[in-house]
């Protein structure tokens, strides 16, 4: 394996040519290039979970080792996928090259890269579908825009269908609504009927599949994470919370990102989430089985996505609990949304979420009995079950960062906001054309979140980066809230490589710094275990008045 | 390259009609036989493309979500932009169709002195509109061509085309219109250095074609005039299946009904099926209730799970060291 490149700095990343290159794109082959890519899969990970062709592979190789005759499955492949999918028919069929979606990719703002303008993205597998499947290209081919399926392509297929988030924000500017997140996750998936996975995605998949979540966190290690936490927060608040794993008779199953109990600033959301659960006396339950919300299962297969997302609705029904209560992350929700109940419904032994609290019906969940921990948060607050010190935030300028998937595939913009400006008394949006559902991606998304395509990540992040950057000179924001775990995970080193001076929080993290909580003692740090400016001990001599 | 092929061919046809007609007499052929077959050529590709799209399946739920979403009462659910019913689908579809809601959106987007920055732009949305709205009210006042009497609505549209009143006969707006909405398509294309970059012949030649289409009838109208009472002799023939040819139609007629029969015959196979597939789009006629009525995937499968059974079997020590319950002690 290469060793990761060093990433050139922020001044030079900015210098983006937006020509395009003198040859034709057909006649420009991609460059596979060192901190733009991600490494081939260890065959371990692909074993693990019986995808095909495993094997030692790099994408850096002259020979990728492909299967005698991969031409044959990806083709069968492609006429499969006719089959199976109107919107991958149709958006190979209606595209009129208007060129609206180009320059709205951040990969394509961050690099210039033609091959970055979803249009062109999509004309890589176009041409093929031309070639083989139309009249129109089999009569004519170059000249209806068609080609063979070569090599060369297939390596340019794999490089390009991995310098997408599958963000979907083309698909909003777009006449027809084509989405190249469809097409991308098409071409994954016929990438991966060859055995042409990448590291980071083969791993977390295969982990998840064994042992629940992505990180291969086992039962007693989620435990004793979970300790950990509990620690924390009895030092901050002197109350000792006692979540549990797997407990039956539970009225709610609680299901987050795992992310949440592994790395800051996720586990700070984590303690976010039992705090509250806590100060609610909420009758729930977290599942080590079921310990993953997210789904890197999305980014390889439709079959392995439904796959994973299979536990959450088993541990559901095993522990007979009557509904599910999601955490904070952004594909697991656009799965949970527009996926869960078709692969694994109908989720009939589970009742309609009521929250126990404040008594609200959650109707626009009644099939899937799954609510966003945003919804069920913002319901309390509206019905003032809980009581706050925005104070205790006053040290933060926030800005929300939308995550591409709960805004475009699911479009939860009001409930996060809502909780933030309750808990929060300095809020600050960045510019209307980088937000909602204009939200620009962390760059990051869909299984690009790994170490060695750094600059691959910083050019994609680039377009948020700067949003923030704006906000961050313009009113001194200096924490980026999200609800999404890659968000938490990803957001970091872009906003220390882009715009250094900001943090970046989950939303209950600043739901539970703020929230007062029966028999707490006075509070001088934060989740971050860091003091609390003008709450620190020696003030209470001050206090009083 | 596809500037040149394309407007090679479109000459080609003005070229094949022109002599056909000119020199070898063919106006049967080409004021009969080709535009019959043409139009049978576009209803059963356009039904047969329409039909495979409208019956192959949609196994999930896919709407791209460009508001916020119906959740709880007190907030404010966008309806158009993020439907969650039948009703704000077909808003959503309309704003679409007939204001091309989407790229109205557009956005510029650069880096201007080491910052992205983001621009409002709209030109490719008025030119885009103009083309189609354009193309369908000169659609619509060719009726006139094909019916006898005249209906009322299209006078009074041919009147409202003609408001300005300039020259005799007066000059209809929609057609200027059309052809300076589809030159400015065609200038982008051409100029837009990321635009030329991913354009295609086939992006190209209905430019030039529909171009030609404009022009040949902007020259019949207010140019070298045809005989109109013939012209309608032979359209009429046409649409009663009664056909006559009459004498003495200027060549020049012919060539446009040509090109629109080229157009006809092109349209099924091409990119211009956006007309019948932006309806169908899935990210856009499905409402985003996939969490309220469970939508079904038609071949949907079994897979192989990896069960709590099987779980608790690798990590019931560790499960049980770690005081989490099993089911098996």
């Amino acid at each position: 394996m290469a060793k990761p490149t060093e990433t050139p700095k922020p001044e030079e990343l900015t210098k983006v040519d937006y020509n395009p290159p003198e040859t034709e794109w057909t006649e420009t082959p991609a460059e596979i290039k060192p901190g733009t890519y991600c490494y081939g899969s260890r065959p371990k990970y692909l074993e693990e979970v019986g995808f095909p062709y495993a094997r030692e592979w790099q994408p850096t190789d002259d020979d990728w080792k492909l299967p005698e005759n991969w031409k044959e499955i990806v083709l069968d492949g492609i006429k499969e996928r006719l089959g199976n999918y109107r919107s991958f028919k149709l958006f190979m069929d209606i595209c009129v090259r208007c060129g609206a979606c180009a320059d709205k990719c951040h990969f394509f703002i961050g690099s210039g890269d033609p091959k970055n303008m979803p249009v062109l993205r999509a004309e890589l597998i176009r041409s093929v579908y031309r070639k083989y499947f139309t009249p129109g290209g089999k009569l004519f081919g170059k000249l209806a825009g068609a080609r063979e399926l070569t090599d060369a392509v297939l390596k340019e297929w794999w490089s390009y269908f991995y310098q997408c988030t599958e963000c979907r924000r083309c698909s909003v500017f777009c006449p027809y609504g084509i989405d190249q997140a469809e097409i991308t996750m098409i071409g994954r998936e016929l990438l991966n009927l060859i055995g042409t996975q990448t590291d980071w995605i083969g791993g977390p998949v295969a982990n998840c599949y064994k042992k629940g979540n992505h990180l291969g966190l086992e039962p007693h290690a989620i435990a004793s994470n979970m300790e950990y936490l509990v620690d924390d927060i009895e030092e901050i608040t002197g109350i000792k919370i006692e979540p549990s794993l797997n407990r039956k008779g539970a009225e709610i199953l609680f299901v987050a990102p795992s992310g949440d109990l592994f790395g800051d600033p996720g586990t700070f959301n984590a303690m976010g989430y039992m705090m509250l659960f806590h100060e609610l006396g909420l009758d729930y339950t977290w599942s080590t089985y079921a310990s993953e919300g997210g789904n890197f299962g999305f980014f390889t297969s439709m079959d392995m996505a439904k796959r994973l997302n299979y536990k959450i609705y088993a541990e559901a029904k095993r522990l007979g609990v009557k509904w599910i209560l999601g955490g904070e992350c952004g594909h697991m929700w656009r799965v949970l949304n527009q996926f869960m109940d078709t692969w694994n419904g109908p989720a009939d032994f589970m009742e309609e979420p009521v929250s126990p609290i404040t008594g609200t019906k959650f109707e626009n969940a009644k099939t899937t009995k799954m609510v966003h921990i945003a919804e069920f948060t913002a319901d309390l607050i509206k019905n003032n079950k809980l009581t706050f010190d925005p104070s205790r935030n006053d040290h933060l300028n926030v800005t929300f960062h939308d995550s591409c998937n709960t805004a475009r595939g699911m479009g939860i913009f009001e409930e996060p906001r809502y909780i933030i400006n309750t808990v929060c008394n300095n809020f600050f949006e960045m510019s209307d054309d980088t937000i909602r559902e204009k939200t620009f991606c962390c760059g990051s998304g869909s299984g690009l979140n790994a170490g060695e395509n750094m600059e691959l990540r910083m050019r994609g992040g680039m377009p948020r980066a700067h949003a923030v950057k704006n906000v961050h000179e313009k009113y001194g924001v200096n924490m980026l809230a999200n609800i999404c775990a890659i968000d938490r995970a990803v957001l970091p080193p872009l906003m220390d490589y882009w715009v250094p001076g900001v943090d970046v929080c989950g939303t209950h993290e600043l739901v539970a710094n703020a929230l007062v909580m029966k028999g707490e003692i006075k509070r001088t740090q934060d989740l971050r275990l860091e003091d609390l400016p003008g709450m620190e001990e020696e003030s209470e001599e001050e206090g009083g008045e | 390259m596809g500037i040149v092929f394309s407007l090679i061919v479109v000459i080609f046809l003005v070229a094949v009609s022109l002599v056909g007609v000119k020199l070898a007499n063919l106006q049967f052929l080409f004021g009969v036989v080709v535009p019959y077959a043409a139009i049978i050529i576009f209803i059963v590709g356009f039904v047969r493309k329409v039909v495979d799209w409208g019956r192959s399946p949609v196994p999930f739920s896919i709407p791209t979500t460009c508001g916020q979403q119906k959740s709880l009462p007190w907030i404010k659910h966008s309806k158009l932009d993020n439907p969650s019913s039948t009703g704000g689908v077909i808003g959503r579809m309309l704003l679409e169709v007939f204001a091309f809601r989407s790229l109205f959106r557009n956005i510029k987007s650069e880096i201007n002195g080491g910052r992205v920055t983001h621009g409002s732009t709209k030109w490719l949305w008025l030119a885009g509109l103009a083309f189609h709205v354009s193309f369908f009210v000169v659609l619509i006042r060719h009726l006139r061509f094909f019916m006898e009497p005249v209906p009322f609505f299209i006078n009074i549209i041919d009147a409202l085309d003609g408001f300005m009143q300039v020259g005799v006969p007066h000059l209809l707006i929609t057609g200027v219109l059309l052809v300076a909405a589809v030159a400015y398509l065609f200038l982008r294309r051409a100029f837009i250095p990321q635009v030329r970059y991913i354009s295609l012949p086939a992006d190209y030649f209905p430019l030039f074609l529909i171009m030609g289409i404009g022009i040949t009838g902007i020259i019949m109208r207010y140019f070298t005039k045809v005989d109109i009472i013939k012209v309608k002799e032979l359209t009429m023939g046409l649409a009663s299946l009664n056909v006559t040819v009459p004498d003495g139609i200027g060549a020049i007629f012919f060539i446009h009904l040509f090109l629109i029969s080229a157009l006809l015959i092109y349209f099924p196979f091409s990119k211009l099926m956006h007309m019948g597939g932006v309806f169908l789009s899935p990210t856009r006629n499905l409402a985003n209730n996939s969490r309220v009525v469970r939508h079904v995937n038609p071949w949907d499968h079994p897979v192989k799970v990896h069960t709590y059974d099987e779980y608790e079997d690798e990590f019931r020590e560790k499960m049980k060291s770690a005081g989490i319950p099993v089911e098996k002690e």
